[in-house]
C-alpha cells in the first residue's frame, strides 16, 4: 500500500506532526504516529544526552587524545607533554620488550580463536536438543563465564602447580617423570594462560552459537538424515554452514578478547609477567611503561595502544577475509 | 554394557549424556576441586598423590582466617558498591537512549547509531593510557566514581535496549495512543515491562563486569582500603606473608559463590533473553 502525501494529509495526527516540528518526513502513517505525535524536538536529545556524553567523553574522546599523546613524551602524572615527533614508534619499532609483548599477543589470539570457533559450537550441540537435565548441564557450563577472573585464575594456579592435581595425574599415570613446570616455564605459562582464557570463554561464545542453532532449519536435519547422513557429516555439511556467521562473529570477538588479556597473566605469572617479564602481553607491557607512577612514559605507552588498536583492526579484517573467502 | 544394544536412537541419547558429563566434569570440575579444597582441616594433604577431591575432616577454619586476617568485608562492600553503581548506570541510561533509538523519524537518530558503533571498536586497553591522564586531570584517581565513570554506560547495552524495544509490535503502540497514552506513559506501562528479560540479562552483565573488573580498577585505586574482592584477592595471593593455601582458596570461592547464586536465581530470564536474540 502506497500512501500519498494528500491521503496523509486527512489523518488528523498528520498536522500535528508538522506543527509540532517534528520530524517531517511522513513515509509510513504508523511510525510516524510513534515518532510525532507528542514528542516535543528536546525529547529525544534529553533521553540520549548522558548516553552521547560518556560515549563520546570516554570513548571517543581518549581515542582521539592516544593518538595525540603519542607524539609527545607525557607522563601520566601530567609532565612533559612536548612534542616529539615520531621518536615514540621509532623507539617502539627497536625497542624487543614491544616485539616480545606483540609476538606474545599473537601467538595468543592465533591459538585461542580456533578453539574458542570450535569447541563452544559443539558443546552448544551437546545441549541444544532437549533432554532431561539439560538446563542443568546448560548452567553448568556457563559457570565459569560468571565467576572472577581472579578468583578462577588462583584455582587453575593450584592447579597447575608442581604438586598440583594435573601433574600430579600426569605423574600417576606415568606421562611424565618430573613435574611439568606449567607456571615457570615461559612457553608453558603463555600456554597454561591461553587455557584458562579459552576453559572461561567456552560457555560465553556457546550461548552465541544456541541462539544461532535456533536459526538452522530443522528440515535441513531431516533430509540429511534420510540421505544417510551420520552425526559428524551432518555436524559438517548443515551445522556448520548455518551458523557461519556466528562463526565469523565469535572469531573476532574472540580474537579481540585475546589481544585484551591481561589478569589471567598478571595472576599466573606475578606482576613481572612471567620470568624476567617474558609472557608480557601488549596490554601488561602498555601498563608498565605508560602508568608507572615515577617511570611512566604515557607518550610511549600510547604510541604502543596505538599499535594495540592497529593489530585488533587487522585481526577482525583478516577475520573477516578468511570468513567471506570461505563463503565462495 | 546392555545398553550397547539397546536400538540407536537410545545408544545415541547415552553417548550424549557420557559427552555431557565430561563437559561438566572440565567446567565445574576445577571449581568444585578449589571448594572441597579450602573445606579441608589443617591436617589434610592438599597437593600431591595422597590429596583426596572431597574433605575427610571438614573445616571453615580457612573461612574465618580469611576474615579476621585480611579485610575481606570491606572488599566485600567496595565491590558491591561499584556493581551498584554500574548497575544502576547500565539499567538506567541504555535504556532510554535504546527506547529512542527504537523509534523512527527523529533528527540525530543515524549520527547517535553511528556514534555507538566507532565506540565500540576501540579496546578498552588501548585507550586505557589516555583514560587514565582524563581521570586524573578530573581529580578522579583513587576515587570509586573514577572507576565507574568510564564503564559508566556500554554501547552494547544500548544496542540489546533498542533490540528489544523494536521487537514490541507497533499495533500494541498504536492501541495504547488510541487510548490517548502519551510517551512517558507508554515508556513505563507498555515497553518497560515489555523489556524484564532484557533488563535482567543487563543486570547479570553489568554485575559481573563489575565484580570482575580487575584491570582499571588495579590503574585507578591504590588506597587499599578502597579495594574491591578482586584486588583484595590478588594481593592476598601476592602477598609476601605465607598464608595456608586453604586461606587464598578460601578468599577465591568467596569471590565466586555470590555471583554464582545470582545467576542461577536469574538463569531462566538469562537464556531465554539470549535465544530470544536479545544480543544480537
Amino acid at each position: 500500500m502506497t500512501i500519498t502525501t494528500s491521503s496523509v494529509k486527512q489523518v488528523p495526527w498528520a498536522a500535528r506532526t508538522r506543527s509540532g516540528g517534528g520530524t517531517g518526513r511522513l513515509r509510513r502513517p504508523r511510525s510516524t504516529a510513534g515518532a510525532g505525535m507528542y514528542r516535543p524536538w528536546w525529547m529525544p536529545v534529553l533521553w540520549i544526552a548522558p548516553t552521547v556524553i560518556v560515549i563520546a567523553a570516554f570513548g571517543v574522546f581518549p581515542f582521539l587524545n592516544t593518538i595525540v599523546l603519542s607524539f609527545t613524551n607525557a607522563t601520566p602524572l601530567g609532565g612533559g607533554g612536548e612534542w616529539v615527533g615520531l621518536a615514540n614508534y621509532e623507539r617502539m619499532l627497536t625497542d624487543d620488550n614491544f616485539w616480545r609483548a606483540t609476538r606474545n599477543s599473537i601467538v595468543y589470539a592465533l591459538i585461542a580463536v580456533p578453539l574458542l570457533v570450535v569447541l563452544p559450537l559443539m558443546m552448544a550441540q551437546l545441549v541444544y536438543k532437549h533432554l532431561p537435565g539439560i538446563g542443568l548441564f546448560r548452567t553448568a557450563f556457563y559457570a565459569p563465564v560468571v565467576a572472577s577472573m581472579v578468583a578462577v585464575a588462583l584455582v587453575w594456579q593450584n592447579l597447575l602447580n608442581e604438586r598440583g592435581p594435573i601433574n600430579t595425574a600426569l605423574r600417576s599415570v606415568g606421562l611424565v617423570d618430573s613435574p611439568v613446570p606449567f607456571l615457570s616455564d615461559p612457553v608453558l605459562l603463555l600456554a597454561s594462560a591461553i587455557a584458562l582464557t579459552v576453559w572461561k570463554g567456552l560457555g560465553w561464545y556457546m550461548i552465541f552459537y544456541l541462539a544461532a542453532l535456533a536459526n538452522v532449519p530443522s528440515d535441513l536435519y531431516e533430509a540429511a538424515e534420510l540421505d544417510g547422513a551420520g552425526a559428524v557429516r551432518q555436524f559438517i555439511h548443515v551445522t556448520v554452514p548455518g551458523v557461519r556467521l556466528t562463526m565469523l562473529l565469535i572469531a573476532i570477538m574472540s580474537g579481540i578478547g585475546s589481544l585484551r588479556v591481561f589478569t589471567e597473566i598478571y595472576v599466573l605469572g606475578g606482576a613481572t609477567g612471567g620470568p624476567g617479564g617474558q609472557v608480557q602481553t601488549l596490554p601488561f607491557y602498555i601498563r608498565d611503561t605508560a602508568l608507572d607512577p615515577i617511570a611512566g612514559n604515557a607518550g610511549y605507552g600510547a604510541a604502543v595502544s596505538v599499535a594495540l588498536f592497529l593489530l585488533t583492526v587487522g585481526l577482525a579484517v583478516l577475520s573477516h577475509k578468511f570468513g567471506s573467502r570461505e563463503e565462495s | 554394557m546392555t545398553w550397547w544394544y539397546a536400538r540407536g536412537r537410545q545408544r545415541a541419547v547415552v553417548v550424549r549424556y557420557v559427552l555431557l558429563l565430561l563437559v561438566l566434569a572440565i567446567s565445574v570440575g576445577p571449581l568444585l576441586w578449589q571448594l572441597f579444597s579450602s573445606l579441608k582441616g589443617s591436617e589434610e594433604a592438599l597437593f600431591g598423590s595422597e590429596a583426596t577431591f572431597l574433605p575427610q575432616d571438614p573445616s571453615l577454619a580457612a573461612y574465618r582466617t580469611v576474615f579476621e586476617q585480611v579485610p575481606m568485608a570491606q572488599y566485600i562492600r567496595n565491590s558491591l558498591i561499584m556493581c551498584a553503581l554500574t548497575i544502576g548506570s547500565q539499567v538506567v541510561f541504555p535504556t532510554l537512549a535504546g527506547y529512542m533509538l527504537s523509534r523512527r523519524h527523529w533528527r540525530g537518530r543515524s549520527g547517535f547509531y553511528s556514534l555507538l558503533i566507532v565506540s565500540m571498536m576501540f579496546p578498552f586497553e588501548s585507550i586505557m593510557v589516555s583514560l587514565y591522564m582524563q581521570i586524573r586531570d578530573m581529580s578522579l584517581d583513587n576515587t570509586f566514581v573514577g572507576v565507574w565513570l568510564p564503564g559508566a554506560i556500554a554501547a552494547v547495552n544500548v544496542l540489546i535496549m533498542r533490540a528489544t524495544f523494536a521487537a514490541v509490535p507497533d499495533e500494541i503502540e498504536d492501541a495504547a495512543m488510541l487510548d490517548g497514552a502519551d510517551e512517558w506513559r507508554r515508556f513505563f506501562r507498555l515497553y518497560l515491562p515489555a523489556a524484564k528479560g532484557s533488563l535482567v540479562v543487563v543486570v547479570i552483565n553489568s554485575f559481573i563486569a563489575a565484580w570482575d573488573d580487575f584491570l582499571w580498577p588495579f590503574i585507578v585505586l591504590r588506597s587499599e582500603e578502597l579495594y574491591t574482592l578482586s584486588l583484595g584477592l590478588a594481593r592476598l595471593a601476592a602477598s609476601s606473608l605465607s598464608f595456608d593455601p586453604r586461606v587464598i582458596m578460601a578468599g577465591s570461592i568467596i569471590a565466586i559463590v555470590p555471583i554464582m547464586v545470582l545467576f542461577i536465581a536469574v538463569q531462566r530470564y538469562f537464556f531465554k533473553g539470549v535465544e530470544s536474540g536479545a544480543i544480537k
